[in-house]
Parts: structure tokens; sequence; C-alpha cells
């Protein structure tokens, strides 16, 4: 079988919508079931990146590392430390009203974004990390590579997918949809509102480092300007909103075609071959129209195209 | 220090500015705007092109002003009054929408390139103990301490003044005491945006223009106000002023690339003591 260009671009594009997914997902179980309002997913994604980079890469004398661990360890780290940094921020927010968090979240990914760009030692600051390894990206040629990885994130996405759904249905998920209705209730029926929502939190947190790990793994490069914390996080809740929060159908369908439409325009751009400057007012251009496509869909279709099925009888 | 101390008052008084209008709109509306850094970007790139025109500084000041104003109150009629009723989040993920717009908007009219207000070097005074100061940061001051007194005027004297603290204290009581809420919040927005405006103004003659400008200082907007006590104007004067001098006495322990985290820093502690703030009132938004 030869891969050729017009099937090796849709691989590029269906894994970067894989870990997109895996990012909508984590935000679904955050929002649109416990209504945990974070916007600073680039942050947990970047933590992902960087740590699941530093155990995996050989020995460099620009950043830590040299631990050379396997793929999978750096995922696994990647999940570990984005869950505990949710940890950090979920308990002094928790207890507030949701806007607290809100604001927490947006300082934690601007922290983070500072770190990675002020501590060399750690992270080559600006220059980024390079050279982090893939499974097989050695033996595999480039296609195929991207091929097989595909089939990697398509798993990690089906098993995102999976637990949340069955979140969903269970007794865990209908006490965190009460705890998104009504906390007041959920209290009132002896739970305690606080774990559940720092488990909801801490869960989303780890899936959405492990889609950073993902990434940093299939690009084979990070460097802080990947993470430009409000235009990334934005992108996700847009992708989540389109979907249906609530519905992890929907949060798939929407990074796929919020995804599409993204770089597409991109791509379109690109083609168009203007100069620089009008290059920068074009993917000016591409925001707003996103920006206004979100508060047409808040204002008019507020469930997205999904939206969330019923769970009670009627 | 007692240069860092200088230069905490001068970041301070901008953050004030901002942090007055984002509690009022905060606390009256119930929900916490994310475009009122772009807000304040929008006010000084509205001051660059009307000093082109060759307007003198306390026109272009004011006219700034009343235009962001405008954008405020038309950016609350067109988007955040058909949301108001389905709760503060919606809102809250509304206004980064309406954020993101501004700032590219702002990037598509003015260009993404660094802008000054003028490009000549200003020499600084030299003060004792060691101090300086540059001729347009003593305006800053100055133009910064004017407004906040007639902010306090505003409140304490004037009908609606009280009107709208009496709503960010308690909305259902305002409304029952009879209350028109509908000109409060118009009220509030044309406030609110226009001291946005003025911290825009003031940051850009402090720094240089760019389309991030306001955002970039929104963290520490939200820390002051958060600092002070949701909905106090009072509380969010002391609360710009402790976060500008934290910010900047931090740089003599740790690198000035840090100074956002610095007012992050002091916020998780705050939430972490005493959510309420130093002003607020005990248990009310927990």
């Amino acid at each position: 079988m030869v891969i050729g260009g017009l099937e090796s671009y849709l691989i590029v594009f269906l894994v970067m919508s894989g870990i997109f997914a895996i990012l909508t997902l984590g935000l679904n179980l955050q929002w649109g079931l416990t209504g945990l309002f974070n916007i600073g997913i680039a942050g947990f994604f970047a933590v992902g990146a960087y740590t699941s980079a530093i155990l995996t890469t050989v020995q460099s004398p620009d950043h830590l590392g040299g631990y050379g661990m396997p793929f999978i360890t750096g995922i696994l780290g990647a999940g570990a430390l984005s869950g505990m940094i949710a940890y950090l921020i979920g308990i002094p927010t928790l207890r507030l009203k949701g806007d607290y968090l809100a604001i927490a979240t947006i300082g934690i990914a601007e922290t983070i974004r500072l770190v990675f760009t002020n501590e060399s030692w750690l992270s080559n600051g600006t220059r980024g990390i390079a050279g982090i390894p893939g499974p097989l990206r050695e033996a595999l040629p480039h296609d195929y590579y991207n091929l097989f990885y595909l089939l990697i994130t398509a798993a990690f996405a089906g098993l995102a997918f999976l637990f949340i759904e069955r979140a969903l249905h269970s007794p865990w998920g209908r006490v965190l949809r009460t705890i998104r209705e009504d906390e007041m209730m959920a209290a009132a029926t002896g739970k305690d509102v606080f774990h559940y929502k720092m488990q909801s939190l801490v869960a989303g947190a780890v899936i959405m480092g492990v889609a950073g790990g993902l990434y940093a793994h299939f690009i084979g490069f990070i460097s802080p300007d990947v993470f430009k914390p409000m235009q990334f996080t934005f992108l996700i809740w847009v992708m989540l909103i389109v979907g249906g929060a609530g519905n992890n159908t929907g949060a798939v369908l929407g990074a796929v075609v919020v995804w599409g439409l993204w770089t597409g325009t991109e791509f379109l751009i690109d083609a168009l071959e203007l100069s620089t400057d009008y290059q920068t007012k074009a993917g000016a251009l591409r925001i707003i129209a996103i920006s206004i496509a979100l508060e047409l869909i808040l204002l008019l279709r507020p469930e997205g195209i999904l939206g969330e099925t019923k769970k009670t009888s009627d | 220090m007692e240069q860092l101390i200088v230069n905490g008052i001068i970041t301070g008084s901008i953050i004030v500015l901002g942090a007055i209008g984002l509690t009022l709109t905060y606390g009256i509306l119930r929900f916490a705007n994310f475009a009122h850094g772009d807000l304040m970007t929008l006010g000084a790139y509205a001051a660059l092109t009307l000093a082109g025109m060759n307007l003198p500084f306390g026109v272009v000041f004011v006219i700034a002003m009343a235009f962001t104003a405008a954008a405020g109150i038309l950016l609350d009629t067109v988007l955040y009054r058909p949301l108001r009723k389905r709760g503060s989040i919606v809102l809250l993920i509304s206004s980064i929408g309406a954020a993101l717009l501004l700032r590219n908007l702002i990037l598509i009219i003015w260009g993404p390139r660094m802008r000054y207000y003028s490009p000549d070097i200003q020499i600084a005074y030299m003060l004792p103990f060691g101090i300086r100061i540059k001729p347009d940061e003593i305006l800053i001051i100055g133009i910064a301490a004017a407004l906040i007194v007639l902010v306090h005027l505003f409140l304490k004297k004037t009908r609606i003044g009280k009107a709208m603290r009496a709503t960010a204290d308690n909305a259902e009581l305002a409304q029952i005491a009879g209350i028109n809420t509908d000109r409060v919040v118009m009220w509030t927005w044309g406030i609110g945006c226009a001291l946005a405006a003025a911290a825009g103004i003031l940051l850009g003659m402090e720094v240089q223009l760019r389309p991030q400008m306001g955002w970039d200082i929104l963290l520490p907007l939200f820390a002051a106000a958060i600092l002070g006590g949701i909905g106090r104007p009072y509380g969010a004067m002391a609360g710009g002023i402790i976060i500008g001098l934290s910010q900047e006495i931090s740089t003599a322990f740790i690198s000035t690339a840090y100074k956002p985290a610095v007012s992050f820093a002091v916020l998780i502690l705050v939430l972490l003591i005493r959510p309420s703030g130093i002003f607020g009132k005990e248990g009310r938004w927990s």
C-alpha cells in the first residue's frame, strides 16, 4: 500500500482531530458533566506535553532530561503531573463560586507558560524541546509512522470516550450532574460536593495532560509558542459548545468539525500567499469569525449540534 | 527599594482604574467580564487615533473615555443582555468570545505592531533617595488620583452612584427599594468602560500600545478586584495598589518576567485565606 499526498494529509488531520477530541472529552467531563469552568486547558496540555518530552528524550545540555523512558511512561507521567496541578488549583477554588475557578485556571495557565518560557534549564525557554521520540518512529517510514500513530491516538481517544460514557451512566456521573444543576441539592442529599468536583476536575486534567503528551510525541517538537493560552483554550471550548456540552459524541464531532474549519481556513490563508502583515490580519479575521460563531450558538442554539440526551425516563 | 515602591504606585494606579470598572460590573451584573482588559485596549487605541488628529490631550482623553463607554453599552445591549437570564457562566463564556473579537478587531484596524503616543524620549527627574520618575509617570499618578476622587464623589453624592452601590451590595433589596436596575446597568457599563479607557491610555503612556496589552493585565485586575472584595470600588482601589506594589517589589527577588504570576499568587492566597476579600462581607461569595 502506498500512501498518497492527500491520504497523508488526511492522516495528519485525523491524528490532530483525535488529540483535540481527547481534550474536548476532558473538558466535557469537567464542564459538560460537572459544570466546572476550566479556562486553563492550554496549561494542562502544556504540562502534559513538557512532562512527556522531558521523561522520554535523551540527554541534552539544553534542558532537563536524559531519562530516555518509554513512550507509555511519558504519557502516564503527563497525565499524573497535569492531574496533580489540577488538584492544587482545586483546593482554594472548588468551595467557591464557579467564576473563581475560571480566574484561577487562567492564572495557572499563564504561570505555566511563564515557567516554560523563562526557565531554560527546564525547558530550553522559547527555543523549545526538539527530538522528542515516538514509538517506532525510527523503524517505520514517515507516513506509516503517522498511520500507526493515528491508531495510538484513536485508542486513547476511545479510552477517554468509554471512561466518560461509563461515568455518564454511573451513579458517580449522576452526582456530578446534580452538582452541575444544583449544588445545594447535591449537598442536601449528603454528597460531599467538594470531593466530587475535585475528582471531576482532576480526571479531566489527567485526560488533557495525556493529550498534551500525545501531541508532543506526534510533532516531535514543542515550544511555549504552541500553547498560546487563550486562543488554544478558546478553540477547545468552541469545539465542545458547537458539538453539544454533556454529549460525548457531540464533543468528538465538535472537535473534528471545528478543527477541520480551523486548519482549512489556515490552509486557505497560506495558499493566498499574502504579505506577512496581511497574513496576521487574515489570522485575526479567522478568530473574529470563530468568536462570532460562538456568540451566535450561545444566543440561538445553546445546546450545540447534538446537545445532551435526557437520562431520565419521561 | 524606594524606586520599586514608586514603580508599584504607578502600576497600581493603572490597575486601580481598571479594577474599579471590573469590580462594578462583577458586583452589579454578577459575572466576571473577561472582555474588560480588551475594552482598555480599545480606549487606548481610540486615543491614539484622536491624538493623531492633533487634538489637545484633555479632549483626547475625554472622547476616548466616552467612545469606550458607548462601546461597552453596545456590547451589553447586543450580547450580554440577551444572555443575562442564562446565568453567570454563559455570560463568562460569551465575554471571552467578546474579548477575542475586540482584540482581533483592534489588530485588524490598527495593526499588530507596537505603537507609541509620542516618539520622544522623556528625561526622568531625579528625586531624593535616588528615585527617578518621568514626567509622564507623574501625569499617570495625577490623572488616576483625580479620577478616583471623581468616582468617589459620583458614588457618594449622586443618586445613580448610590443606586449603583446599593445594587452591588444587594440586587434584590435594591430592586425592592424601587431602584431602576436597567438604568443602573447602563451607568455601570458607562462608568466602568470609561475608567477602563483611562486605564488603557495610562498603560499606553507607561509602556506601549499592543493589541494584547489589555488582556495581559487582566489577571492583575481580577486579583485586585477579588482582593478588595467583589463589587466594592473602594476595595478595588486598595487592591490595585497592593497588587501594583507586590508586582514591582517582587522584581527585587525574582525575574521581572514573573510579574503576572505574582498577582496570581496573591490571588490564590486571598482565595485560601479570605475569599470575600479584605473589604467584602464574610460568606457572601462562597
